[in-house]
């Protein structure tokens, strides 16, 4: 039908109006009647005992409404933070899951520790009230890295975990790749380190905490990416209010890579405090508490082994990873370095035996949990440093070593060692296009050239894969989730022929005004301008468990999908009785019923019409056109691909210029194509930032966070990148109704091993993330002094 | 921020009689601003530069090139007669921050502020300036006496900068990623006294490269540099570049600056 706005169109960005013109309404834009302002006094200190918190001086200060510290929230029955994923260690124990109280209680954990919250009629006076506050620390010695935590002797960041060791964890068959490793012809070896990203949302978090005595009912609104599920822990497991009691709002909210997914400690304390004061208060994080508090990415350290026989075929891959948790578990951070990560480290390859431990450790510094791509940049990290590494080792093309290696596109579905059933791809397609993309043919020429100007050239290529539309609810159950991960929908029409639907999923950036309402536009034939999606308020939309993990069309795409089918078989018995024709001989496209073989039809918006006003309606047919579904997948969609990466370095000053990029995509179908763009835009300039310039980096004797503001932590900028060459291949998914695969992590999955893989070519040996310009400096110098 | 007092005085003579213990001046507030929000600045008054007339000209003659204090970088860097005479100095000016910054942060609040990684300190120093307040003229040499110190008095407003017109000039910065200040700023200039070869970023206040300037005024050449290293143990060392790779920065950054002076 319209080809212009239905499936595969790229239409301009529905919500982008309202964006580009101010009109958008993120938290800090809202306002209730009465505010107040909440203020969080945070600790100075990486790692403290609280000896006495003394409020009098600042509970008399101007405009101070309350002050609250732990022992408030204790007092009043307020449960701890929780972590929604139980993991079990290779001894059988479950995951160790210290007392994480909203408001630290006795001991401060992590530089940024909530101490105490000021609620003022300003966030002046609220500040100045807060400096009012005396606390009497003991300091002690923290710990920040997650390899140093283990050691005996380090700080115990939780007297309830020994060792700090917070699950000991393994997946796959250690005697097999043990066997594996002592056939083979070739072991290379790896050690590496996934630096620690902080997530840099545009919007800080934010939240307001409002309370109607009328209804006793609290309205939290908080920058959320699943509101729902906030609600649902904020009142099953914290304790706020029944769930019928707590209304959760996430409005427009900028940006989240993850780290609006979980249940944090300030929203929970605004939405209590509303009702203890019976008035509204806002609590808006400023930049330098984003750094601190949002919960970080990242900061694996990692040991990986590959075996291979005479040939190059991967025989084994053995793999030891220490995860830093930080502090405190944030709501999925145990899942991240676990499931989300050891079972994707078969990568694109037919290794037959793979094993890996993981090892979770408590430091003192913020929670780390999912940013995009979650364990899956991980796994791909590892795998495609150590398949080029190997590579170099073998004397063998990179390109050769994976293409011996890969899957075959008739393998599908193919079991993994670990626990993974791939549905479908065309890995070598993705390589040729890519190698395409890059011309591949001339790159030994541009590596001379490079070489004539005193430069040094390197090409590194990452064939990522990842987990996707997440997920299937008996499966991540049998994991250790303590949710399901289906996804709702309702298709609401209105009398007139417009649409509004509702989806559980929500948009903080991704675009699903528009792709949602191209699904309606292309399967019930709406003009995609009558067509609303609606997001982010519990009390509006059926429960729903949000965005993240490239599932929101997937998932919440497919359960459109199945309130679109039930919308059709509604409107066909409608439409038979209205054409006098019996229900089995009608036929529906693109909004429109029709008598087969006859020219008899009516459209979606008459039938709509006539199950508002049924005057002349199936006797025996409710009225009405709105129709709910829920989706519950049957496997992970798992999209994959190969990105490029062309650099040039200066060996004289270590700058790394990123000159070329090619992607070529396997995402299934694919409804926006620009939008889809955009998404491996973004991915892939959070991947560069990785590799070559992000780095969360804590002091390690005070535990201070020394990149803590702009002026220290580097943000990718436009300057830092090529124009990326894209292309996709569209195999489609055969596990949901769309065929669609997921867009939303690839580029940060597949960048960092490409750059690094092209740097660490251009230079001749390994180094870690971020590749800074010292670091690669120092490199350059080593490289050229062992030749002198 | 904390309360405070703001004033807008229309002359300089005005501005001076504001001042107190507690008062500070502003001008872009690229630097003051950010420290008042994060509550590390207190100050008591705050005395804004920014009505008093004349105060942000730039005036170029055969000679020299006399900025106002209140001048924009962004002014400065658009500005035909600064790149005529010194182009050097207009190419600085373009360089500092990004584009928002230079439209309000200004050339006498950079030197006044002394920023051990600021850009115009190198070619004050760099170019032998002078340096003029409501009560006295500086020279160049004398004005940056360490990290965020100069040779102002408290009562003392930075009125004007006057650039000597040099034989040939340059400057080449090594950006911090981050921030986009410099790592190291190494301006060059060939004066009619001599080379003159400035370090800012590098150490704690900006400084002359005097082994450097030797050797140029022998053979104004990067060639000359060959071999003459300035030594890392008084240099800075950071998150971002420790001593060793800010003295080796110094002297790659030095003959790019003589390459792009002509040398
Ligand atoms: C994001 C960002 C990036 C930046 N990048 C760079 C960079 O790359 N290179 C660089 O050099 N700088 C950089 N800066 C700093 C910028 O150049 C500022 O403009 C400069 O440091 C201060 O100038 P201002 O006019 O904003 O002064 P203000 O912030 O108003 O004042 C700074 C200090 O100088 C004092 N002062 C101001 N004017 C006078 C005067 N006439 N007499 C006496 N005292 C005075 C004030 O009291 C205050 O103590 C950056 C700043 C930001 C925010």
């Amino acid at each position: 039908m319209s080809s212009e706005t239905g499936i595969g169109a790229s239409v301009r960005r529905k919500e982008d109006k309202r964006f580009l013109t101010g009109k958008g309404r993120y938290l800090d834009d809202i306002n209730r009647p009465g505010q107040a302002y909440g203020v969080f006094l945070r600790s100075p200190h990486a790692f403290a005992k609280i000896k006495s918190i003394d409020i009098a001086e600042a509970s008399k200060a101007p405009g101070v409404v309350a002050i609250y510290t732990g022992s408030d929230l204790a007092d009043d029955g307020v449960g701890g933070l929780i972590c929604g994923w139980g993991i079990t260690s290779k001894d059988g124990e479950p995951h160790k899951a210290p007392a994480h109280p909203a408001i630290a209680v006795d001991t401060v954990r992590h530089v940024g520790d909530q101490v105490a919250f000021v609620i003022a009629d300003s966030v002046a006076q609220a500040k100045d009230a807060a400096e009012l506050i005396e606390v009497d620390y003991d300091e002690l010695t923290p710990v920040v890295s997650g390899a140093d935590a283990l050691a005996s002797g380090a700080a115990q960041v939780h007297d309830d975990v020994p060792g700090n060791l917070c699950y000991d964890w393994e997946l796959g068959d250690e005697a097999a790749v043990d066997a594996a490793f002592s056939s083979a012809a070739h072991v290379t070896k790896l050690d590496i380190y996934n630096n620690r990203l902080v997530p840099n949302a545009m919007e800080p978090r934010a939240a307001i905490g409002d309370f109607d005595a009328g209804t006793d009912e609290i309205i939290l609104y908080t920058t959320s990416q699943n509101p729902h599920v906030a609600r649902l822990v904020l009142s099953a497991f914290v304790g706020i209010a029944p769930e019928h009691k707590l209304r959760v709002i996430a409005p427009d909210v900028g940006g989240g890579f993850g780290s609006k997914i979980f249940i944090y400690a300030e929203e929970t304390v605004c939405a209590w405090a509303a009702r203890k004061i019976n008035r509204a208060v806002k609590w808006t994080a400023e930049r330098s508490e984003s750094f601190l508090t949002d919960a970080h990415g990242r900061d694996h350290h990692t040991t990986a082994e590959l075996a291979m026989d005479a040939n190059g075929k991967f025989l084994g891959l053995r793999v030891n990873t220490i995860a830093n948790m930080g502090a405190y578990l944030s709501t999925f951070a145990t899942s991240v370095p676990s499931y989300l990560y050891a079972t994707l480290l078969a990568g694109q390859y037919t290794t037959p035996a793979i094993y890996a431990n993981v090892k979770a450790v408590f430091t003192n510094t913020a929670p780390v949990d999912a940013y995009r791509g979650a364990g899956r940049p991980e796994a791909t990290y590892v795998i495609e440093r150590i398949v080029e590494r190997a590579a170099r080792d073998l004397g063998m093309s990179p390109v050769e070593l994976r293409k011996r290696n890969f899957i075959a596109p008739d393998a599908y579905p193919y079991e993994t060692p670990v626990i993974m059933t791939y549905d479908s791809g065309n890995y070598p397609l993705n390589m040729d296009t890519a190698l395409k993309l890059i011309d591949y043919d001339g790159y030994a020429a541009r590596k001379a050239d490079s070489e004539s100007r005193g430069k040094k050239r390197g090409i590194g290529f990452s064939s990522f894969i990842e987990a996707c539309g997440i997920a299937p609810s008996a499966a991540v159950g049998s994991l250790g989730a303590g949710v399901g991960l289906w996804e709702s929908a309702q298709v609401r029409f209105n009398p007139t022929g417009s649409v509004t639907v509702f989806t559980g999923s929500h948009s903080h950036g991704q675009g699903h005004e528009t792709t949602f309402a191209q699904l309606i536009t292309e399967h019930l034939g709406v003009p995609i301008e009558n067509v609303e999606i609606s997001h982010g308020d519990t009390g509006k939309v059926p429960f729903g468990m949000g965005t993240y993990g490239s599932r929101s069309l997937a998932v919440g795409g497919s359960a459109i999908m199945r309130a679109v089918d039930k919308i059709v078989e509604k409107g066909k018995k409608v439409a038979a009785h209205l054409m006098e024709a019996s229900v089995e001989d009608i036929e529906h496209a693109h909004g429109v019923f029709k008598v087969a073989g006859t020219d008899k039809q009516v459209t979606m918006a008459e039938v709509a019409f006539a199950a508002y006003v049924p005057h002349n309606y199936p006797p025996d047919l409710e009225p009405g056109m709105d129709e709910t579904a829920f989706y519950d997948p049957t496997n992970f969609t798992f999209p994959a691909g190969t990105h490029i990466a062309e650099v040039e370095i200066d060996p004289d000053t270590g700058v790394v210029e990123v000159l070329d990029w090619a992607a070529s995509d396997d995402f299934g179908n694919v409804i926006n194509p620009m939008i889809v763009e955009g998404q491996i835009h973004g991915g892939v300039a959070q991947g560069i930032g990785q590799a070559l310039l992000e780095n969360a980096v804590y002091d390690t004797e005070t535990g201070q966070l020394l990149s803590g503001s702009y002026m220290d932590y580097t943000m990718p900028r436009a300057d830092d990148f090529p124009s990326l060459k894209i292309e996709t291949t569209n195999t489609p998914c055969p596990g949901n109704p769309l065929g669609v695969k997921g867009c939303g992590e690839a580029g940060a999955i597949a960048a960092p091993a490409a750059l690094m893989n092209a740097i660490t070519d251009a230079l001749g040996v390994e180094i870690d993330m971020p590749a800074t310009r010292e670091k690669v400096w120092h490199a350059a110098q080593s490289v050229q002094q062992a030749a002198e | 921020m904390y309360d405070f007092n703001y004033h807008r005085p229309g002359s300089v003579d005005e501005a001076v009689g504001l001042i107190n213990e507690d008062a500070k001046i502003l001008a872009g507030g690229q630097s003051l601003l950010p420290t008042m929000k994060l509550r590390l600045a207190q100050p008591s008054d705050v005395i804004d530069l920014g009505a008093i007339p004349g105060l942000s000209d730039i005036s170029v003659d055969g000679s020299s090139v006399t900025i106002g204090a209140t001048a924009t970088h962004a002014s400065v860097a658009a500005s035909g007669a600064v790149a005529g005479a010194i182009p050097a100095l207009a190419d600085l000016a373009s360089g500092i921050g990004d584009t928002q910054v230079r439209n309000v942060g200004t050339m006498g609040g950079s030197v006044a502020n002394a920023d051990p990684a600021a850009d115009y300190p190198a070619a004050v120093v760099g170019l032998g300036a002078t340096v003029h307040t409501n009560s006295r003229s500086i020279a160049a040499d004398d004005f940056f006496t360490g990290i965020f110190e100069t040779a102002l008095e408290e009562n003392e407003i930075l009125t004007k900068v006057s650039f000597p017109v040099p034989e040939a000039a340059a400057y080449v910065k090594f950006a911090n990623p981050a921030s986009r200040y410099a790592i190291v700023g190494v301006f060059v200039a060939k004066t009619a006294d001599g080379v003159r070869v400035a370090v800012t970023g590098a150490g704690g206040s900006v400084f002359r490269a005097s082994a450097m300037e030797a050797a140029l005024n022998a053979n104004f050449s990067a060639s000359a540099l060959d071999g003459i290293a300035v030594a890392s143990d008084d240099l800075n060392s950071d998150l971002h570049a420790s001593a060793e790779y800010r003295a080796h920065l110094v002297a790659v950054m030095a003959k790019r600056a003589v390459q792009a002076a002509g040398g």
